[in-house]
């Protein structure tokens, strides 16, 4: 497997926080790789320090010790301003509280990423963000805000302006969590989707064993240690 | 659209009272200042008009040394006879006339007038009043002081015959239009004239006593012959007067007293109101800003999670800075806008309702374009530094802890 596959490289990660007087040591030494298109499950218990993983990977939170490779580069010497920039073009989020912004419509909140890219609007960002939207489901709800939309319609945008970007790696912290089942089901089929199509890659914590089965390939998190 | 912009409108917009209380605070503010402005410089500029009405900017007369000088000449009299002699007799500019085309060609000066005034009697009958004769060229004084524009009755006219007396002394000795007065000077020279104009400068000393006769009966009757005692000067900016009269005296080598120097006590009034005002506007200010900011902090709170996402996106820390300096700015100045309208709207609710029983207005309020512009350029950048800790703030939010903590 050549290093260009490599989408994301940990190795010996850990993180530790507060700093004096009492510290807690929430990862100790994450080695992990992604390959490109892979569609990876993260499971773990509660507070094993999955979603700290995924905010070091999504460049919001510094390791204390290791290294980060994004697409072969590290990210350990990149001032704020840089990593800002490989974040905006490497790394798309969905949350799970689907983290809209309420003062705009769906098809601002997708074109958000492309204008925060561009510095301003431009008719083809909104092209692409109709048929993101369209392609997740919602050409009829372009113009909504987030709080006439449901839990898996604001989702599904969630994950359009994900994918607005185009970048090769997607990281989603349960996007499924807040979700019945019925839509739980809905919204990870549309991820499995987007990476069959568009050979994006994923990393999803998840809770619900029945979803992570459904994943090529799973890792495991217990007391900030990959088991698995 | 730049994306800050839309970021800070859209921002603005979704947060519907705290802008509204923002935009009325800068408004009020606003609204405040422009009406105090107009009504101070209104009272100023009138007080001003009053005061330079019937006033040269800057009167050019003869040093004292020089006075001396010229007495002295061809005479090895004794000292105390020069003394003696400058003490009754007027200091006379000689060359007058070429001191005047000097004056005139300066772009700074407007207006130059010669000016032959001096102490007589004015006799009519029995009556007999103590006046200051002002010798002019009525075309060149008119320029300077308008005195058509006072005129009582008949008119302003300066002849050999005709002269124009004020509506106190025409009073006192008793005459009107057409009538005679014989002026005499203490060593005894007179001359007769005919009333043809009676003024009202609007100042009971001088209705009571100038005379205006042409600058050659002056020169006849105060024993200046070919020279005159001052020359009045108007220039383009009035507050430059007792700068450029400084000037004026070292070209000319004359002396020059500004109606600033004259009114020295008038300008001091002014100074202290303007003062007043300043500090009054200065706290208007702070307190609009204060406004601004306690808003924008509790907004910036309220916006954290808006931040964080935006973060996680790939908007830098400056972005978020600026997009919070934007809407301080943006408020700073649609808020002046609104209060220019309305301070507008109070001085002329002011100006009608607030009037003398003749119909002028008490206040004569006065309003400028340009006081609207530093009014939005003031309100704009308060805006942006009230902001300022805010948008600091902003940027220096954690991504994380906003999208942890839902
Ligand atoms: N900012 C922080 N300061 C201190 N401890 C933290 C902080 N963030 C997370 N933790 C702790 O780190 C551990 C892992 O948290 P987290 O990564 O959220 O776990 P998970 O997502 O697997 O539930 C928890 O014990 C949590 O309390
Ligand atoms: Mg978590």
């Amino acid at each position: 497997m050549s290093d260009m596959n490599n989408i994301l490289q940990l190795s010996d990660v850990r993180k530790v926080y507060g700093n004096d007087g009492i510290t807690t040591e929430v990862l100790h030494g994450i080695d992990l790789t992604l390959q490109r298109g892979e569609f990876t499950a993260l499971i773990g218990p509660s507070g094993s320090g999955k979603s700290t993983l995924l905010n070091i990977i999504g460049l919001l939170e510094q390791p204390t010790s290791g290294v980060i490779r994004v697409q072969g580069q590290e990210t350990g010497t990149l001032a704020d301003e840089e990593l800002t920039r490989l974040r905006g073009r490497s790394i798309g989020f969905v949350f799970q509280f689907h983290h809209l912004i309420p003062a705009f419509t769906a098809l601002e909140n997708v074109m958000m990423p492309l204008m925060l890219e561009a510095g301003r609007p431009t008719p083809q960002q909104r092209e692409r963000a109709t048929a993101l939207l369209t392609r997740v489901g919602l050409a009829d709800r372009l113009d909504f805000k987030p709080a006439k939309l449901s839990g898996g319609q604001q989702q599904r945008v969630a994950i359009a302006r994900a994918l607005a970007a185009d970048p090769p790696l997607i990281l989603a912290d349960e996007p499924t969590g807040n979700l019945d089942t019925a839509a739980a089901d809905e919204i990870f089929k549309l991820l499995y989707e987007v990476n069959q199509e568009s050979g994006t890659t994923f990393l999803i914590i998840t809770h619900d064993p029945r979803l992570a089965h459904r994943c090529r390939r799973v890792v495991e998190l217990v007391d900030g240690r990959i088991v698995g | 659209m730049r994306i800050e912009w839309l970021l800070a409108l859209r921002f603005l917009k979704e947060g519907r009272a705290q802008t509204f209380f923002m935009l009325g605070g800068v408004t009020m503010g606003v609204g405040v200042i422009v009406f105090l402005t107009a009504l101070i410089t209104g009272l100023q500029r009138s007080i001003i008009d009053k005061t330079l009405g019937t006033q040269a900017h800057v009167v050019m007369r003869m040093p004292d040394d020089e006075a001396r000088r010229i007495i002295k000449p061809d005479s090895v009299r004794t000292v105390s006879a020069n003394i003696e002699r400058r003490a009754q007799r007027l200091s006379s500019i000689l060359q007058w006339q070429q001191v005047m085309r000097e004056l005139e060609k300066r772009t700074e000066v407007t207006a130059v007038s010669p000016l032959v005034a001096g102490p007589s009697f004015a006799i009519r009958g029995n009556a007999t009043k103590s006046v200051a004769l002002m010798g002019i060229d009525q075309e060149k004084y008119t320029r300077i002081v308008p005195m058509a524009s006072f005129m009582k009755e008949g008119e302003f006219r300066i002849s050999a015959n005709d002269a124009a007396v004020g509506t106190d002394l025409a009073r006192e000795l008793g005459v009107t239009l057409g009538d005679k007065i014989r002026l005499q000077t203490a060593d005894g020279r007179s001359e007769t004239i005919t009333v043809a104009g009676i003024f009202d400068v609007g100042i009971r000393d001088l209705n009571r006593r100038w005379v205006f006769i042409t600058l050659r009966s002056a020169q006849n009757l105060l024993d200046l012959v070919g020279g005159v005692s001052s020359i009045d000067v108007t220039v383009r900016e009035l507050f430059k007067a007792e700068v450029i009269g400084q000037q004026l005296a070292r070209q000319t080598g004359l002396t020059a007293e500004s109606w600033m120097k004259t009114n020295a006590q008038l300008m001091v009034g002014l100074k202290s109101q303007s003062a007043s005002s300043y500090m009054i506007q200065f706290f208007v200010i702070i307190s609009v800003a204060f406004g601004i900011t306690s808003v924008l902090v509790v907004s910036v709170i309220q916006k954290s999670r808006e931040v964080g996402i935006l973060r996680a996106m790939g908007c830098s820390r400056r972005r978020i800075r600026n997009i919070f300096l934007l809407q301080g700015g943006l408020v700073g100045l649609v808020g002046s806008l609104l209060g220019s309208g309305l301070g507008t709207l109070l001085v002329t609710f002011f100006a009608s309702t607030a009037k003398n029983p003749d119909g002028t207005p008490i206040f004569p309020v006065v309003l400028e374009p340009g006081m609207f512009l530093i009014a939005a350029g003031v309100a704009t950048v308060t805006g942006i530094l009230a902001a300022a800790a805010p948008a600091v703030r902003a940027a220096k939010l954690d991504p994380v802890v906003a999208i942890r903590n839902v």
